[in-house]
């Protein structure tokens, strides 16, 4: 039990609009361990990455946390003082996002940003301060990292600037690190290397892992259990193994069936690509009982009248649907 | 890298540039440039029409109204530039303050720009010199103090848009203060759109400084402003018109300098923010 990072317990997120209130995380609960990679699936407007913010307090504006508890290191976020609350940002718990084009100050050189945090939370001089940037610049594999540093963002390329900011996130050695589709932004080629860069990274400096994203092949590769969210819940978890091989919410079923592969998709008949029925409902209006049963192939009269109970597969793997009660 | 592409292609604004160099260039070597001294009255010469001893002419008091208008270009640069700061100074700070805290802040600092901007600026100006009284120091204050609104809302709006840039989410996501990211990461990006407001301005102020000194509420005389000498010329405007002709067209060759310097950095740097 102690060797739980981070554990969300019924976390509600909540957009407040002027056509009513979005709920974009809907009751979300479950855990990382110390070291652990998490991946965190769904369609675009499953609250994936509104989860991710609500770790750090960082919902933009009209979004509220109403409820729940995100308890980092047994200690509850929510309950922080702001002052608190920003020693954490960047120093244990911290972010990449998903455009690293704009993830970078066009004003400021490399160096700038990079050696900002460790100033702001490590109160160490600039030059020790650069020293270190530099020494993490060469772990993400940047080539002369001693004259990229006095580069300006628009000098480097997409990868290289998401290698800048993987460097800028760890930097600081933090206990957990929120990645936010942090390739979906590169090229197919360059995509595999920064992972590999960000998972020897954190695997070496034993920096747990939220991998956030749409991209199942991702998943299956690095990450050691799996979280399938849609419409604001996580409709099922459990070991990457069971997953895959065992995929028990009709949800996760079609996600898996919709992943293409080569030569399959102009097939007739059983090779024809896989396509889910229908679009993620409303965040205004969700659909009573379980949320995915207008789209779901196999649904039963109880499911749209009652939420589905969450139900345990097999040790470790749960999912949220009545055919398994 | 600025400077070379507009000398590459902006000819109109390198004009402009030209003008203003070669009006700071006289205000700083005025007392080498100037034929005569500005003050120095010499009745014998009163009404001297223009000629190789008194460029410009003279006026009713004698004095060379070349001299006055070289050491005129001192005040008006002066004036203007040292007003267009304070303007940018303040504006800068409450546009930032109600562009990144928004709400109450916004509503508060935004709703007195607003009541600033309401009324006409040349008004304003006479309204604060006829309390403070005339006085060199305080047309820089009135001044600066009636441009504030223009710094500010400029500043608020880029200030809007740069929040929600990701950079400026990463940086709060790394932790940073409120005061670290908006001065190492929002006003930066601001420069561009700051630098083509105060070129504007200056231009404006130029011209408000030379009316509030025609109207009598400027730089006190017998300082040799440029708004002055066209005061005094204009009793004489019908039998000595280069009195007035001569300040007039240095007030608006240094407005018009600033104008097409502006207008040419705002085309080289706007698009750049997008």
């Amino acid at each position: 039990m102690n060797d739980i990072l981070l554990n969300l317990i019924n976390l509600e997120t909540v957009f407040q609009t002027r056509n009513g209130v979005a709920k974009a995380v809907n009751g979300v609960s479950f855990h990382i361990r110390k070291g652990e990679i998490v991946g965190v699936v769904g369609e675009s407007g499953s609250g994936k990455s509104v989860t991710a913010l609500s770790i750090l307090r960082l919902v933009p504006a009209p979004g509220r946390v109403i409820s729940g508890k995100i308890l980092f290191h047994e200690e509850d976020l929510l309950q922080l003082p702001m002052a608190k609350m920003r020693q954490i940002r960047g120093d244990r718990i911290s972010m990449i996002f998903q455009e690293p084009m704009t993830s970078l100050n066009p004003a400021l050189i490399i160096e700038d940003q990079l050696i900002e945090a460790l100033v702001t939370h490590r109160k160490i001089s600039r030059s020790e301060a650069r020293n270190r940037a530099i020494e993490m610049l060469r772990l993400v594999e940047i080539s002369t990292p001693e004259k990229r540093i006095k580069d300006y963002p628009h000098h480097l390329s997409g990868g290289m600037r998401q290698r800048v900011m993987i460097a800028e996130a760890l930097l600081l050695n933090p206990d957990l690190l929120l990645a936010d589709e942090p390739t979906t932004a590169l090229d197919v080629t360059i995509q595999a290397q920064i992972l590999d860069v960000m998972y020897k990274l954190t695997q070496e400096m034993g920096t747990a892992v939220m991998l956030i994203t749409h991209n199942l092949g991702l998943v299956a590769e690095s990450a050691k259990r799996v979280e399938v969210m849609y419409a604001g819940k996580v409709v099922e978890e459990g070991p990457v193994a069971d997953i895959f091989g065992n995929p028990s919410h009709p949800y996760t079923k079609g996600l898996l069936k919709s992943i293409p592969v080569p030569g399959q998709i102009n097939g007739e008949g059983d090779q024809k690509l896989y396509e889910m029925k229908g679009i993620i409902p409303s965040l205004f209006k969700l659909p009573t009982g379980c949320t995915f049963h207008p789209r779901c192939p196999e649904m039963k009269s109880i499911c749209n009248q009652e939420h589905p109970p969450l139900c345990t597969v097999s040790p470790g793997h749960q999912v949220l649907c009545w055919h398994h009660s | 890298m600025v400077w070379t592409k507009l000398l590459r292609t902006n000819k109109i604004g390198l004009i402009g540039l030209a003008v203003i160099l070669i009006n700071i260039l006289v205000a700083l070597m005025a007392p080498w440039v100037a034929t005569h001294d500005p003050l120095k009255i010499n009745i014998s010469k009163q009404f001297a029409p223009p000629s190789k001893e008194y460029l410009f002419g003279a006026d009713e008091y004698g004095r060379d109204i070349f001299s006055r208008v070289i050491y005129g270009t001192r005040y008006s640069l002066y004036i203007s530039v040292l007003s267009v700061l304070i303007s940018c100074i303040f504006g800068v700070i409450f546009g930032a303050i109600a562009g990144y805290y928004g709400e109450w802040a916004d509503e508060i600092i935004m709703r007195f720009m607003d009541a600033v901007m309401s009324l006409p600026g040349i008004l304003l100006c006479i309204g604060i010199m006829a309390v403070l009284g005339p006085n060199l120091h305080n047309v820089v204050i009135a001044l600066g103090f009636v441009y504030i609104p223009r710094f500010a809302r400029i500043v608020r709006g880029s200030v809007l848009s740069l929040r929600q840039k990701e950079f400026v989410e990463a940086s709060i996501a790394m932790g940073n203060s409120d005061l670290i990211i908006l001065l190492r990461h929002i006003l930066p990006n601001c420069t561009a759109p700051l630098i083509v407001t105060a070129s504007t301005t200056l231009a404006y102020v130029i011209l408000a400084e030379a009316s509030l000194s025609f109207l009598g509420l400027g730089t006190p005389p017998p300082a040799p402003s440029w708004g002055n000498i066209l005061s005094e010329a204009r009793d004489f405007m019908l039998q000595n018109p280069w009195m007035a002709v001569f300040p007039g067209v240095a007030i608006s060759l240094l407005v018009l300098g600033f104008n097409l310097f502006g207008d040419a950095l705002r085309d080289l740097l706007d698009p750049r923010l997008r």
